[in-house]
């Protein structure tokens, strides 16, 4: 068993872990921040995606270990002082979830992606968002949140008719 | 305000800003764009999936399952993996009893059918790589999964039956106590059905002097691939037996455990909390549940099993799996005068749930939506070494839709015409509905001229073929294809009474209860269970509209055996269809109660009572009072007219009298690079008609969502199985589920021809894109390399097999009835069909270097 202490959504939260216990794991089983979810066992679907001190990783690519002294934010986290993060409204005002179970990935993912590049174009936002998968929505509507959030032109003439959401 | 969210208040007030939008309709409800109720928890991690569930003492499962697909179990030594830390039991075959149950098939397409049992967990013998063996129970996952690998189980390996055809000739036997991979052989004629002529009298006419099409297509393996791994909670403490499950079909979970495992129905509670899609792929009852079940009544304790990703991909149903002999007969001119399909359907090594009723459900859709005066359908259904089949989405539809929309394309080829034109000249035209199929359904509604008109204007159809033009004039190495599906399909499963015909074991009916409560809520129980749909938003819209109460003031439960206790579960598109026409007729019902109690308040004559908008008003007069009141009357019963009971609650069960037929138009443009074989998504566009929207957001979610499976199977997806019978595909790194990075965005529109079979007047929603867009792609990939000689690639359109195609000596290779370089039909001869141009096929490099 390995001590680790690490902040996770603010709290300061400390835990003898195994060392081969994965970010993921630790979050789940023994904080309860069940927000986020395990989809594979490859890294390949993107839906256990956190932060970590501010850039997205995939926390089952990383051990809770690793994550020592270090500062975690899971979609729990996301929304502040009960106000949902702008990706999060854009999300819900554009329909970008069906199932939900990627959506804490594709969400923090997201927000990562525009941290980068506050003004992404759709193809640097599919790019973007390669490496989380979702079964349900095509990515449509998840590249239109993605547009939405960041305040840029809503590509197609439908989502056009939607109003966006200011938060 | 949404009440019915527990979120910060700040959260819900934006919910309730961005909810403002939509369309006009002075408070109606039935066609807002509703941002949907279910989304706060799942953008804020406050969700319930199954994996979630953390219980006292809960145990934990590991299965250990078999790396063969066909072997003999020698002996199973569990000794090591007891002895491991905090392992508190492992059980293998050998230890079960009875109470194991077994699973169920629910849909014997013939009495004559041959099924082997289908246990939960092996005993002597495993019969698809994947299959359960033994099970590990211990404190944690970890432990359970660390001393699941110290089972030491010995296996004779068994010759295994793999491929579907030579299986199909009884090669190798996948049971060979059965004597036969042949399961049954379900067959439709139209001849002898009277609902149309002779399909062999009208092909051999065909064959003198008119056009026969001769085709097999592929339909491959396709994998569910949900994105929330399947997971099971069971619950034995207390007096009842409760199971959570990641399911789409609670109830039909109930039904089977208690039908198998001796525990009486009214002892079993089971529970679909959030669940992470499904697709068909959790239409299922699985062995995991059983097993799980059983454990968890051996040790007393709560468990649970979360399957791994390679598990779910190995041991989760798979899909589709066909081979489709098609004979297409038709007049020189292109009006077609018969179709003939032969299927063998590979069911893997046991006949699931309703497996064997998969390709039986394309039966009736062959013939689409065109007037074929004659049809002959067959399928074998064949058992094999490899994961059951069973449900994916479309669930036979999508099959029967590729065949007929490849052969269109390919009839128009012949024929020198545009596809659209072909289709033109074969479908139903508007005024001709209802119409009575070759296939014996009565289409109620539909209108194909319309959706066909306004998706070639979305998709810039004509613009399209001159850039086509232009570049196959040019020799452009990137070449365009244009693809077209005109689809349609049944939805709304199912009337009962035709489900009996059919030797369906339950029924297609579905319950809804409305509940008004004292305080002016109302509460809603649904016996469809969503994974997905967004029923809570879509319901609580019918609900609102129908009993006049604010969107926000609807309660929709489900996936609870407890408290929906009545239902059929989700699937086949049927929530709205049948589900929602009983929450209409339940709610209509909480009107009727209300009407007599309101009478007494107003101290009015019930006949004088008229319910709008929420009111029930004295006709002629100002008097009033709202159903909310008429709720509180009720509920503190001091001043109810003698007989009426001190309650609105109502429920109803509705049962379909007919399926709906959702239809629409797709187009696909593809690039194609010659050089390379890479196919890329250009424009998609499609315009659906799935009768009334109840939210057009959801619609159009529901169609994107379902284009990019659909287009999966067309160019990505495949279940690929080694020569040993291994799943190669199984993990996200094979099994090549597409990413934002291969799609593109989508055009939508939609028509509405109201259904006539239900009310609301919905067809279905949920199926449409998977159905309409695999061969609207594939037609646009063989479009772009048909100069070539191309008239068939098998899918998953790889850049492999699209590179070999044009370059194939005797390019069309699969495909021997049209070998040469059909032209394209804007260069009509006239002469098309008669030409022998397999010799000009043969030198590819006589196509102008276009494909060097």
């Amino acid at each position: 068993m390995t001590r680790i202490q690490l902040t996770v959504d603010g709290d300061r939260v400390s835990d003898d872990v195994e060392p081969r216990m994965l970010l993921v794991q630790y979050l789940r089983e023994r904080l309860g921040k069940t927000g986020t979810v395990i989809g594979c066992d490859t890294s390949n679907c993107g839906a256990c995606t956190v932060h970590l001190d501010g850039r997205s990783v995939k926390s089952c690519n990383v051990l809770a270990v690793q994550a020592d002294g270090r500062e975690i934010t899971t979609i729990e986290g996301l929304a502040q002082g009960g106000t949902l993060h702008p990706v999060q409204a854009a999300f819900h005002e554009c329909h970008a979830l069906q199932c939900g179970f990627c959506t804490p990935g594709m969400i923090m993912q997201s927000v990562d992606l525009l941290n980068d590049n506050p003004n992404p174009s759709e193809e640097e936002i599919r790019v973007g968002l390669e490496g989380n998968l979702c079964r349900c929505t095509g990515y449509h509507n998840i590249v239109r949140a993605v547009q939405t959030a960041a305040g840029g032109e809503v590509g197609s003439a439908q989502a056009a008719e939607t109003e966006t959401v200011e938060v | 305000m949404t009440t019915t969210q527990d979120g910060p208040d700040t959260v819900a007030a934006q919910t309730e800003a961005t909810t403002a939008t939509g369309h006009e309709g002075g408070g109606k409800e039935i066609g807002r764009d509703r941002r949907r109720k279910e989304d706060q928890r799942l953008i804020t991690g406050r969700t319930r999936w199954t994996d979630n569930i953390t219980l006292p003492g809960m145990l934990h499962l590991a299965m250990v399952r078999s790396p063969f697909a066909h072997a003999k179990i020698t002996a199973v030594d569990t000794s090591a993996a007891k002895a491991a830390p905090n392992v508190v039991a492992v059980f293998s075959g050998g230890d079960l009893d009875d109470s194991i149950g077994v699973m169920i098939n629910a849909w014997p397409i013939t009495t004559d059918q041959v099924a082997p049992a289908h246990p939960p967990m092996a005993t002597d013998r495993v019969t698809f790589a994947g299959e359960i063996v033994a099970v590990v129970v211990a404190r944690s996952a970890a432990e359970a999964r660390d001393a699941s690998e110290l089972v030491d189980v010995d296996y004779e390996e068994l010759p295994a039956a793999l491929d579907l055809k030579e299986s199909a000739e009884d090669k190798v036997l996948a049971h060979p106590d059965l004597g036969t991979n042949k399961s049954a052989l379900w067959v439709f004629d139209s001849a002898e059905a009277g609902t149309g002529g002779n399909v062999e009298d009208a092909i051999a006419k065909a064959r003198d002097g008119g056009i026969v099409i001769e085709r097999e297509y592929r339909q491959q393996r396709l994998i569910p691939a949900f994105m929330e791994p399947r997971s099971v909670v069971v619950d034995p403490t207390g007096e009842q037996l409760t199971m959570w499950t990641s399911t789409q079909v609670p109830h039909i979970v109930r039904f089977a455990l208690a039908a198998t495992t001796g525990v009486p129905e009214s002892k079993i509670r089971v529970i679909a909390p959030d669940v992470g899609g499904g697709f068909g792929g959790k239409l299922a009852v699985q062995p995991e549940e059983w097993v799980s079940w059983w454990v968890a009544r051996q040790v007393h304790k709560p468990v649970k099993y979360t399957e791994t990703r390679s598990e779910s991909l190995m041991a989760g149903h798979h899909g589709r799996d066909q081979w489709q002999k098609l004979t297409l007969a038709a007049e020189k001119d292109g009006t077609v005068t018969a179709l003939k399909v032969e299927l063998l359907a590979d069911l893997g090594s046991y006949v699931a749930l309703v497996g064997g009723g998969v390709p039986v459900l394309g039966a009736f859709m062959f013939n689409s939506i065109y007037k074929f005066p004659a049809y002959h359908f067959a399928v074998q259904t064949v058992l094999t070494n490899k994961t059951w089949t069973d449900a994916y989405r479309g669930a036979g539809r999508p099959e029967a839709t590729y065949a007929i929309e490849r052969l269109m394309d390919e009839l128009a080829v012949e024929v020198g015409v545009d596809p659209l034109t072909i289709r033109e000249q074969n479908w139903i035209t508007h005024e001709e509905f209802p119409f009575t199929t070759v296939a014996g359904l009565e289409y109620d509604s539909g209108n194909y001229e319309e959706a066909t008109a306004k998706a070639k204007e979305l998709f810039g159809y004509d613009e399209l073929r001159a850039e086509q033009k232009r570049r196959r004039d040019d020799n452009d190495p990137v070449q365009l294809g244009i693809g077209i599906s005109t689809f349609t399909e049944m939805c709304g499963l199912a009337p009962s009474r035709l489900l009996g015909q059919l030797n369906y074991g339950a029924g297609g009916w579905d319950h809804a209860g409305v509940r008004m409560l004292a305080t002016g809520t109302v509460e809603v129980t649904i016996g469809v269970s969503p994974h997905g749909q967004g029923h809570e938003t879509a319901f609580s819209q019918i609900v609102a509209d129908r009993l006049g109460v604010p969107f926000e003031n609807v309660e929709i439960l489900h996936g609870d055996t407890q408290i929906s206790h009545r239902g059929m579960d989700t699937y086949g598109s049927r929530s709205l269809v049948v589900g929602g026409e009983a929450v209409v007729r339940a709610a209509d019902k909480v009107v009727e109660k209300a009407k007599p109690i309101a009478a007494h308040m107003l101290e009015a004559n019930v006949d004088d009572l008229e319910f709008t908008d929420g009111r029930f008003g004295v006709r002629g007069t100002d008097q009033g009072v709202g159903i909310a009141e008429v709720a509180m009357a009720a509920f503190t019963g001091h001043n109810l007219p003698d007989g009426v009971e001190a309650s609105l609650d109502s429920d109803a069960t509705f049962d379909p009298v007919a399926f709906s037929f959702p239809h629409g138009t797709h187009l696909c443009a593809v690039e194609v690079d010659t050089e390379t074989g890479q196919v890329r998504m250009r424009k998609y566009a499609c315009v659906d008609d799935v009768g009334t929207v109840i939210n057009p957001l959801i619609v159009e979610g529901q169609v994107h969502g379902g284009l990019v499976q659909g287009i999966a199977q067309a160019l990505w997806e495949e279940a690929v199985h080694d020569e040993s019978g291994t799943l190669v595909s199984a993990s996200f790194v094979d099994y090549l589920v597409p990413t934002a990075a291969d799609t593109i965005s989508f055009q939508t529109d939609h028509t509405t021809s109201p259904s006539l079979t239900n009310t609301l007047g919905t067809k279905g929603v949920g199926e449409a894109g998977a159905i309409a867009s695999t061969p609207a792609v594939v037609n646009a990939v063989v479009d772009a390399v048909r100069q070539f000689g191309v008239s068939d690639i098998q899918m998953p359109c790889t850049p492999e097999r699209v590179w070999k195609a044009i370059h194939a000596q005797g390019a069309g290779g699969a495909d021997p009835t049209t070998g040469g370089a059909a032209p394209h039909f804007e260069e009509a001869t006239g002469q098309e069909g008669q030409t022998d141009r397999t010799a000009g096929a043969a030198d590819p490099t006589s196509t102008d270097g276009a494909g060097a």
